[in-house]
């Protein structure tokens, strides 16, 4: 009894470390590449172990993220409760977990397929190296980099179901890597003061809030437009299509009241609306073609 | 006031009954009634959306007298165009002088009675439209049985439609707690019975 407990509890902290709902969200994009590329041809085995492997590479990643932000967590209101930031996961458990998860997620990748593994991999590396490491405590453009690594899961999920790299997996890529400004900015908007405390440059700190608000509104608005063309190009049903179209419009309008009528709550509607409309557009995508 | 959680429940049933009907869209529509049907049923889940999101508060934004306009207007003009097709310009024409004639009182307040009787009289007419078509339909077997449920669904969006625009221009029907009390409800039952009544 006492040991399942503690597992219970790991696990617990576990599924903080790995962020449970950025993280399936992130998987939720690699499913839908595949899909987008698969449907209605549907390969069971490879579905699953593509879905397990990118779940443990995205895992890894977000863990060796935050076991080298430790220091910015503990210092970020926001993030102080984390649990490498309160001290009760070890910074050693975190790499350890960290590696692992990283080492098999991308072995199980490139056993999966060469190509794939390739992408997951560089996906990896851009978050985890260039993004964190190298770029966040220097410049606000490491969201690009943030973005691109953020992008990586679909185009490798596309890849792998098609066997190679199409311009239809880069436009969807870069929805994605349009789609991560929204997340981001509006979290430098909403906790300015935090990342002001921890010494990261931030859009807000940088170019001010109203060029940060519109630089979220374009890109959301790019974010649409490229998974409407990509909808289009893969042959989405004409149904799934207007209703992709709503969608769109709905963050379309936030997007623009962001702008100009900016308030706390609009931005932070934008922000969920965003989260909401790429999970809705990743299942239309999926089912869209069927 | 607070959202519940089963105003928001309600709300995520009449979202997703509005993103069916615009997926499916209407059987045998032609291409203006699928687009106006689609603009409503997408405002309506949009604005859906944006309440469970944002609470009632967006509702105190002044775009929701446009946007409580845009659906009744929208499934009118859908009915009228397919169902009474010498009178279809004529309607057209109706909405989109209605349309614009909101659109330019809300943006440019004035302190007479104009946009009070601008905005009674084309809910009215859209909303008898939604009610009294459908039912003229079915009496006169043009139609199936359950397309009256469209004429009930005319009548509880004239109901909302009126509510939330007279109390956005300060005029309320009722009490703004009673309103958002039922809102949530008479929006889904609105949704299921334009749905159900569009099969």
């Amino acid at each position: 009894m006492v040991t399942l407990a503690i597992v219970k509890s790991k696990l617990r902290l576990y599924w903080l470390l790995i962020k449970g709902l950025q993280a399936g969200l992130l998987l939720s994009t690699g499913l839908a590449g595949y899909m987008s590329a698969r449907c209605p041809v549907m390969h069971w085995y490879d579905f699953l172990g593509m879905g397990f492997s990118l779940f443990l590479a995205i895992s890894g990643s977000t863990i060796l993220n935050m076991w080298f932000d430790r220091d910015i967590d503990a210092a970020m209101n926001r993030t102080s409760h984390r649990p490498l930031a309160d001290g009760r996961v070890s910074p050693n458990e975190a790499l350890r977990l960290g590696l692992s998860l990283s080492a098999f997620g991308v072995g199980m990748s490139v056993a999966l397929s060469p190509l794939y593994g390739l992408i997951v991999f560089a996906g990896l590396s851009f978050d985890v190296v260039v993004y964190t490491m190298l770029l966040k405590r220097h410049t606000c453009w490491s969201i690009v980099w943030g973005g691109i690594s953020g992008g990586m899961p679909i185009l490798a999920g596309r890849a792998f179901g098609l066997g190679h790299i199409d311009g239809i997996g880069i436009l969807l890529s870069l929805a994605v890597l349009f789609w991560i400004p929204t997340h981001i900015l509006t979290f430098a908007i909403r906790y300015y003061g935090d990342y002001q405390a921890a010494k990261i440059p931030t859009f807000p700190s940088t170019y001010g809030f109203q060029t940060t608000r519109t630089v979220i509104a374009v890109s959301s608005i790019l974010a649409a437009l490229s998974i409407g063309v990509a909808s289009a190009l893969i042959g989405m049903q004409w149904g799934f299509v207007r209703l992709l179209a709503v969608l769109s419009g709905g963050l379309f309008l936030l997007a623009i009241a962001s702008i100009f009528r900016p308030t706390e709550r609009i931005n932070f509607g934008l922000f969920k609306y965003a989260s909401f409309y790429m999970l809705s557009a990743m299942i239309l995508l999926s089912i869209g073609t069927i | 006031m607070k959202i519940t959680i089963l105003d928001r429940i309600l709300l995520l049933f009449t979202c997703l009954l509005a993103a069916w009907q615009v997926a499916v869209g209407i059987n045998s529509a032609d291409t203006l009634p699928l687009i106006t049907y689609t603009i409503s049923f997408g405002v309506l889940l949009v604005a859906g959306l944006l309440l469970i999101i944002l609470g009632f508060d967006v509702l105190d934004s002044p775009a929701v007298v446009i946007i409580s306009t845009i659906i009744p207007l929208g499934l009118s003009l859908g009915l009228v165009w397919e169902h009474l097709s010498s009178t279809r310009i004529f309607y057209l024409i109706f909405v989109i002088i209605g349309f614009l004639t909101i659109l330019i009182t809300r943006i440019f307040p004035m302190r007479n009675k104009l946009p009070v009787i601008l905005l009674a009289s084309v809910h009215g007419v859209a909303g008898l439209t939604i009610f009294l078509l459908p039912i003229i339909l079915v009496f006169f077997g043009l139609a199936h049985l359950s397309f009256a449920l469209v004429s009930l669904g005319g009548v509880l969006i004239s109901v909302a439609g009126l509510w939330l625009s007279f109390l956005r221009i300060g005029k309320p029907l009722l009490l703004n707690s009673t309103i958002l009390k039922v809102l949530p409800g008479l929006l889904f039952l609105m949704t299921v019975c334009f749905v159900t009544g569009f099969r």
